[in-house]
């Protein structure tokens, strides 16, 4: 896997190389360079199999982190390519093309956090939230506590608890909850 | 009474091209082509989930998959929520086999958290029992489901009554019946109760019977013959193409099962050999996970043959309430009844998770494959295809 990196480096400007675990590594490369090298190892290093994409709403950062995750059956090792876009405007290059059910991810990453895939098949379509006027339900900023507060009614008769504050208070009675808990458990 | 239509077969090629672009090209006004809705409620279709059709006659030009009938937002909500509140959220991601959710989890965030080594061996003994638990009890419905839906519903009415006594080793095990919550960061919850193994013994010996059962009721079955052969083909080109894992994959003799590629717990400690198949249709895809059946129930006797009578069954662990865990990210995968599954786990030094992203089967197979092999195909096998790549719908929606 050293070696692989060592080659990618240099052709798709990789940087932060992570290995949780010897088979697994995650690599970091620019936007515009991502859908190239996912290309390259499908074609070139035998990354066959496409396991998953997936995004992670860095909103401090103002940035999405979008993965492309990758294995090869030969030699039995993952590596997941991330790239960062910005939250504003979000829009990547699509990857359709290489396997036939990239373009089920990007439906879904346009619908659960706004990022456009232009040229995506059915990428406007809903998917899994139907007639959806709310911001995209998978970002960071979409509270999910209020919105349901704001559109469902109480329901009468029915105590609603704290997950957190409920299981402590079972689980260590005697214990004190301080501001700073309470402020943990929102 | 003689049926005069006894081996009638339309002659295709009076009729206007069954085999129109997948597009919208498809013009209704035409008379020619018909749309209808197979779902959510059909009772043919697995769980939630809707298949828009466009069919000519009784051919199928056009599918499309609907998914969102059973969206209850869980991979947000485990992100609002410590990390062991995730728990009783992850395994309603898969109703199949729930267990599977409950290794993932723990193991990343035992991995994230570098809890990873502390595992006792016990703990991991007995969370192959239960996961090995949960692939059996997901055969004995889906082999004979399979059957089911080309109107065998005897079998179906067998599996069911056995899938109830691994069931209820799962009660004695863990308290409950379909959601276990067994696997816990650090461990399992509890050791096996006394005469556990003597009892799964018993249901394992019953099971044995109905192995045989099965395999006369299905497979020397001609109108299960007739129907599923040929029916649905996936061919090992397509394998990489469309992201086909599990017993889809080794129906058309790709032989990937995580288990033996990548093997986790102590399944390098068991001696087997995942099955394989040569044709990809139905049929062979069927035959596949009957003889996983025979496996799994081997395994299982293997794991309680081979596990420590005692031992800690749980590492010393963070107070969960108070539990941090460093930045990071993983990707832990395993091999469920339906192929591999897998979770994507983000940390960022906080008591909740930043992201949690499963990758479920069906998330490729019932949706990209389903379309695509549903094209060409009779209105009453569309049922019978989508069963046969093991569809659960609530892995897709999370």
């Amino acid at each position: 896997m050293k070696e692989l990196i060592n080659t990618l480096s240099e052709a798709f400007e990789v940087t932060d190389v992570v290995s949780p675990r010897p088979a697994l590594t995650f690599v970091t490369t620019p936007k515009e360079l991502a859908i190239s090298l996912v290309t390259h190892l499908r074609d070139y290093e035998g990354f066959s199999h496409f396991v998953m994409m997936s995004c992670v709403d860095w909103i401090e950062d103002g940035k999405f982190q979008l993965l492309y995750l990758l294995h090869n059956p030969e030699t039995k090792t993952d590596l997941g390519v991330k790239t960062f876009i910005d939250r504003e405007n979000a829009e990547m290059t699509s990857a359709h093309h290489l396997w036939k059910q990239v373009w089920t991810y990007q439906r879904e990453l346009k619908e659960a956090f706004g990022i456009d895939f232009p040229g995506s098949p059915r990428v406007d379509e809903n998917f899994v939230v139907e007639g959806w006027t709310e911001m995209p339900h998978m970002r960071r900023d979409f509270d999910t506590k209020e919105y349901s507060e704001n559109t469902y009614f109480p329901r009468p008769g029915r105590e609603t608890n704290d997950p957190a504050t409920y299981m402590r208070k079972k689980l260590y009675p005697n214990e004190p909850i301080t501001a700073k808990k309470q402020d943990n458990d929102k | 009474m003689i049926n005069k239509f006894l081996g009638f077969e339309p002659d295709k090629d009076r009729l206007p091209s069954a085999t129109a672009k997948i597009g919208d090209d498809i013009d209704l006004s035409s008379h020619k082509y018909q749309k209808i809705w197979l779902g959510p409620n059909h009772p043919g279709v697995t769980g939630n989930m809707a298949i828009e059709l466009w069919v000519q006659g009784n051919t199928v030009v056009k599918a499309k998959t609907h998914v969102g009938y059973l969206h209850r937002g869980f991979e947000k909500l485990i992100e609002r929520r410590l990390f062991v509140q995730g728990f009783p959220t992850s395994i309603r991601m898969c109703v199949a086999e729930p267990d599977t959710n409950e290794y993932l989890i723990a193991t990343c965030t035992e991995q994230l958290s570098g809890y990873d080594k502390a595992v006792p061996e016990m703990a991991k003994w007995l969370r192959m029992l239960s996961l090995e638990m949960a692939r059996l009890q997901g055969l004995l419905r889906g082999v004979p489901g399979q059957g089911g839906t080309f109107a065998l519903g005897l079998g179906v009415q067998w599996g069911v009554y056995l899938r109830d006594l691994i069931l209820d080793r799962f009660e004695e095990l863990t308290g409950a019946r379909v959601y276990h919550m067994y696997i816990i960061p650090g461990g399992v919850r509890g050791l096996l109760p006394d005469g556990f193994k003597e009892r799964m013994e018993d249901n394992l010996r019953d099971i044995d019977d109905f192995i045989i059962r099965i395999r006369k009721l299905m497979f020397h079955n001609s109108v299960f013959k007739k129907r599923a052969k040929g029916l649905a083909i996936i061919t090992p080109e397509m394998v990489d193409k469309y992201g086909i894992v599990g017993t889809n994959a080794r129906g058309c003799g790709v032989k990937r099962d995580v288990r033996k590629d990548d093997p986790y717990l102590h399944y390098d400690k068991l001696d087997f050999d995942p099955p394989t198949g040569t044709e990809g249709d139905i049929y062979t895809r069927t035959w596949v996970r009957w003889q996983e059946l025979i496996q799994t129930v081997d395994l299982i006797r293997q794991i309680m043959a081979k596990m420590p009578e005692k031992g800690d069954i749980k590492a010393q662990m963070p107070n969960v309430l108070h539990w941090k865990i460093p930045k990071g990210e993983t990707y832990v995968r395993l091999e469920s009844g339906r192929g591999e599954y897998g979770m994507y786990y983000v940390t960022d030094g906080t008591e909740k998770p930043r992201r949690v992203n499963l990758r479920g089967p069906s998330y490729t197979h019932a949706i990209a494959l389903l379309e695509d092999l549903l094209v060409g195909a009779d209105i009453a096998d569309v049922h019978a295809i989508m069963v046969s790549l093991q569809t659960c719908p609530p892995e897709i929606e999370r």
